[in-house]
């Protein structure tokens, strides 16, 4: 077996099963053998991957279902899932309108091809929080354009009218008359594709809208389901690869006697790195061996581009910057600040943060003449596709790229410069170069250390808020300025997300003004040698913490409840989603009753990638920390797919926003080097520092909007609004610093 | 070679006595279900059972567990408090990722065979190795005390 003939998992229906997905399969148009193929996975016409597009041809179901001949029904996601439930809400779409019954339905990842492009974005990737909101129509469009397909194979077959003919759970009847989808399938694909199709009424809904557990979920308690650091090939080796301490450093030279003399080393070379450095990389059997040949090494090195970065001192930069900033990015007349009898606001810093997702990174290879196959959880597959061509000297066309599952990513996997597929390649065509016919695949892997200190991480920043307020707490002038690096500069997404020299991105969240405020808002980008790159909810994470700290610091100011001062504001502003989330927050906690001494209220809201967030917490502070005792969520999402999910979404997105607020969640420099390498000393939070979150959803039968990032900006804020209750005292540095 | 007893079987395992149980998992015999996080015992992601006690097996070498019980993810769903785990945490619909998952399970696991009706302090208390990047750990908690009424 080589890499042509890996497996994907399906998972659901009778359990995880199987099934080859050679591309090439899907390519030539062929029932599997044995039978039982129907509506076969072949190449799509090219107008397919429209889907979503009005005006444009309904989109061919074949490259995305398939029939079983025990009338089960294999799903394939154009997303990477890697936790955010896109494997099972995608499926879920597609089964209501095929309407076949859950119990039926399949599903698995589909591989990097045009037809599995977002139908908006034009590229094939997971982001934004947009799986489910731009495949809503797609995936019930193929679901549907099927379903009409199988319906009109039985009425030519039983000689009846297609508008006597109805179908539920994976069968049609006309009459007496019935069969299965398994059965007509054959004559289905034969069908033309219809030009139009009717979508179901929310009232119709037998699926959508129901919890339903993830269908990988009996693999994953069971050991059985198989990540991209779980590829397992004939002949495989594992490579690891030596970096610089500092970003873009060079070998200098290096001694690898002692590292080829341990047992099950293959090969040690030299290879080019991320941003213009060099490494060193060494293949072994294994990860074990690999790992102690790297310790045995010896590099010396030559310091990089990043060679001279320290936080502390780019902090102090970042504060002069901000006195001179670049760029208006919104503008408004400060003169009626000069009326003003106080001000409130002040500065705040972000430290830079890794993703840090449980998986380390990792990507297999494998080289043939003119062709190869590159196995990782990507989240770019376009573009990690096109890189890894450029860097083997393919067309993105000769590299198949298989999407596994990921082991989380948080934005680390969404890269735009491709840096581990790069360097993955880079290494792989080394060893084949080096090796010939002994050569074979090549897993190369990250440690924990080459994760935590290997950059691309959420950026720093630096905000200040100036917010002068006349005798009755109402804001004259709100003058903002943000100091950050941008995300997108440099890569190709400048072109898409940088506008007049402002990342929106970064000031997402802020620009937006949802409280009608007379805002000036300004902003420097400085190049800082240290990649970076989004962060779960990208700008959000910075904004809406100043945003809504703020709020409740000028409604307090104010003497107004914060509660009823946004309240106020979304009003005049019209922003019902944001009051419909709020209100429900506050009524399903209990906002304002008493609680236990030493416990405070806090409450935040945000809205981000189209759904808004409203966290209501009790907090109290125990240990020198912040300790959630209950979050409540108001979630306005519009229509909710996967209840069970989406719940799960904002509950983990609490937690991984409360991170930001703990001690030892930073990443810091000091003349360019990382200062943190390890769960020791980058500290997500764990089951003791969890709390209970209560997750609500504002019902609505609106086209769903994103959830996978949205819970995250407002809890930081949350929890530090109650803070400021408790202690008396504005933090605006984060990590938090509370004295006991 | 050395021999291990894994799930119950015993098997030849073709590597460097100081080799840790997790690389031997996965990279000699091709059990991929325990997982590498960290790989100094600070995220419990590698998490197995030797003679029933949760175990990091990433700092944990081979020549350390010959002639003692290792239990895997693969396998601990023979006894049946593992069954039970694992049960509860597809009904609670627990992971995410579900990369930590099987570690999580198996310091379950732990808890729950020494402690049928484990608080809230005893959970955070067995649990607090395991790291979920997720943040799964309110339906972790629920699941525990479901699978602990499941077994009483």
């Amino acid at each position: 077996m080589d890499a042509d003939r890996i497996a994907l998992r399906l998972a659901g229906a009778a359990g995880p099963r199987t099934v080859p997905i050679d591309r090439r399969d899907f390519l030539r148009l062929t029932a599997l053998a044995g039978g039982g193929l129907v509506i076969a996975w072949h190449a799509p016409f090219a107008a397919a991957a429209e889907g979503a597009a009005p005006g444009k041809p309904l989109p061919d179901p074949n490259p995305f279902v398939r029939i079983n001949a025990d009338n089960t029904v294999d799903i394939l996601v154009n997303r990477l899932d890697f936790g955010q439930g896109a494997l099972t809400a995608l499926p879920m779409l597609l089964a209501e309108e095929l309407d076949v019954d859950w119990s039926q339905v399949r599903a698995g990842l589909a591989p990097a091809a045009d037809v599995y492009k977002d139908p908006f974005f034009g590229i094939q990737m997971t982001g934004g929080s947009n799986a489910i909101n731009h495949s809503w129509l797609q995936y019930r469009q193929i679901g549907a354009v099927a379903r009409a397909m199988l319906v009109a194979a039985a009425a030519e077959q039983w000689k009846v009218p297609v508008s006597s003919c109805t179908t539920g759970a994976g069968m049609v009847h006309s009459g007496a008359r019935k069969a299965s989808y398994a059965a007509l399938a054959e004559a289905a694909a034969r069908q033309p594709v219809p030009e139009k199709v009717a979508l179901k009424s929310r009232a119709q809904f037998k699926i959508i809208g129901k919890g339903k557990g993830r269908l990988d979920a009996a693999a994953g308690a069971t050991g059985g389901k198989k990540y991209g650091i779980d590829t397992r090939l004939p002949g495989m080796t594992v490579a690891l690869l030596q970096r610089a301490p500092t970003f873009g450093g060079q070998v200098a030279s290096f001694d690898a006697t002692r590292a080829l003399a341990i047992k099950g080393v293959r090969d040690i070379f030299q290879v080019p790195t991320d941003r213009g450095g060099t490494g060193v990389a060494i293949v072994a059997e294994g990860y074990w061996p690999a790992k102690q040949a790297r310790e045995a090494l010896q590099v010396t090195w030559k310091a990089g581009v990043g060679g001279t970065v320290s936080t502390d001192s780019l902090l102090a930069s970042y504060r002069e910057a901000a006195r001179s900033p670049a760029v208006i990015a919104r503008d408004h007349d400060m003169s009626a600040a000069a009326g003003a009898v106080r001000h409130v606001g002040g500065e705040y810093s972000f430290p830079y943060l890794a993703h840090a997702p449980m998986e380390p990174l990792n990507a297999t290879f494998e080289l043939k003449s003119g062709a190869a196959t590159v196995m990782a959880g990507s989240q770019f597959q376009t573009i990690d596709q096109a890189a890894v061509a450029q860097t083997l000297g393919l067309k993105p066309e000769q590299v198949r790229l298989i999407t596994l599952p990921a082991g989380g990513g948080f934005g680390r996997r969404a890269v735009p410069t491709s840096d581990y597929l790069r360097e993955g390649a880079g290494i792989a065509k080394a060893w084949y170069e080096r090796q010939g016919d002994k050569a074979g695949p090549v897993k190369v892997m990250w440690s924990r250390e080459d994760d935590i200190r290997g950059g691309y991480y959420r950026p720093a920043h630096l905000h200040t808020v100036d917010a002068a307020l006349d005798e009755k707490g109402k804001v004259l002038a709100w003058d903002h300025v943000i100091v950050g690096q941008s995300l997108v500069k440099g890569t190709p997404f400048e072109g898409f997300l940088v506008k007049d020299g402002v990342d929106g991105t970064m000031t997402e969240g802020v620009a937006e003004n949802i409280y009608g405020l007379p805002m000036r808002l300004r902003i420097t980008h400085p190049d800082v040698p240290v990649p970076v790159l989004w962060w779960r909810s990208v700008g959000n994470t910075h904004t809406a913490f100043v945003m809504e700290t703020m709020a409740d610091e000028v409604a307090r100011a104010a003497g107004a409840d914060p509660v009823a001062w946004r309240l106020d504001r979304y009003a005049a502003g019209k922003h019902e989603r944001h009051s419909a989330a709020l209100n429900l927050a506050v009524k399903k906690s209990g906002y304002g009753r008493p609680l236990p001494k030493g416990h405070a209220w806090g409450v935040a809201v945000h809205e981000s990638f189209g759904s808004v967030v409203a966290y209501v917490v009790d907090v109290s502070v125990e240990d020198g920390r912040p300790r959630v005792h209950q979050a409540t969520a108001g979630v306005h999402a519009n229509l909710v797919v996967n209840p069970l999910a989406a719940e799960a979404q904002v509950q983990g997105a609490a937690i991984f926003g409360f991170a930001m607020t703990q001690p030892g969640f930073e990443i810091t420099l000091k003349d360019g080097v990382v200062q943190q390498s390890q769960f020791t000393d980058f500290t997500p939070p764990r089951m003791t520092e969890s709390f209970p979150v209560a997750v609500h959803f504002v019902p609505s039968e609106d086209p769903p909007t994103g959830l996978g990032e949205p819970g995250v900006p407002a809890i930081a804020p949350a929890v530090a609004n109650a803070l400021a209750v408790l202690t008396g005292k504005r933090l605006r540095k984060l990590p938090l610093e509370l004295t006991a | 070679m050395t021999t291990l007893n894994i799930n119950g079987e015993l098997v030849r395992v073709d590597a460097e006595p100081s080799t840790p149980v997790l690389w031997a998992l996965r990279d000699v015999l091709g059990m991929t279900g325990t997982k590498f996080g960290c790989g100094v015992a600070a995220c419990g992601a590698c998490t197995v059972h030797v003679n029933g006690q949760p175990t990091r097996s990433c700092v944990t070498p081979i020549s350390a567990v010959v002639g003692q019980k290792i239990t895997t993810i693969e396998g601990v769903g023979n006894g049946r408090v593992g069954k039970a785990v694992q049960a509860a945490w597809i009904a609670h619909d627990v992971a995410q990722c579900g990369y930590c998952q099987s570690g999580q399970i198996m310091s379950a696991t732990g808890l729950l065979e020494s402690n049928r009706k484990p608080t809230d302090a005893d959970i955070d208390a067995a649990m607090a190795g395991n790291l979920c990047r997720c943040g799964t750990y309110q339906r972790i908690r629920a699941a525990i005390h479901d699978a602990a009424k499941s077994l009483a």
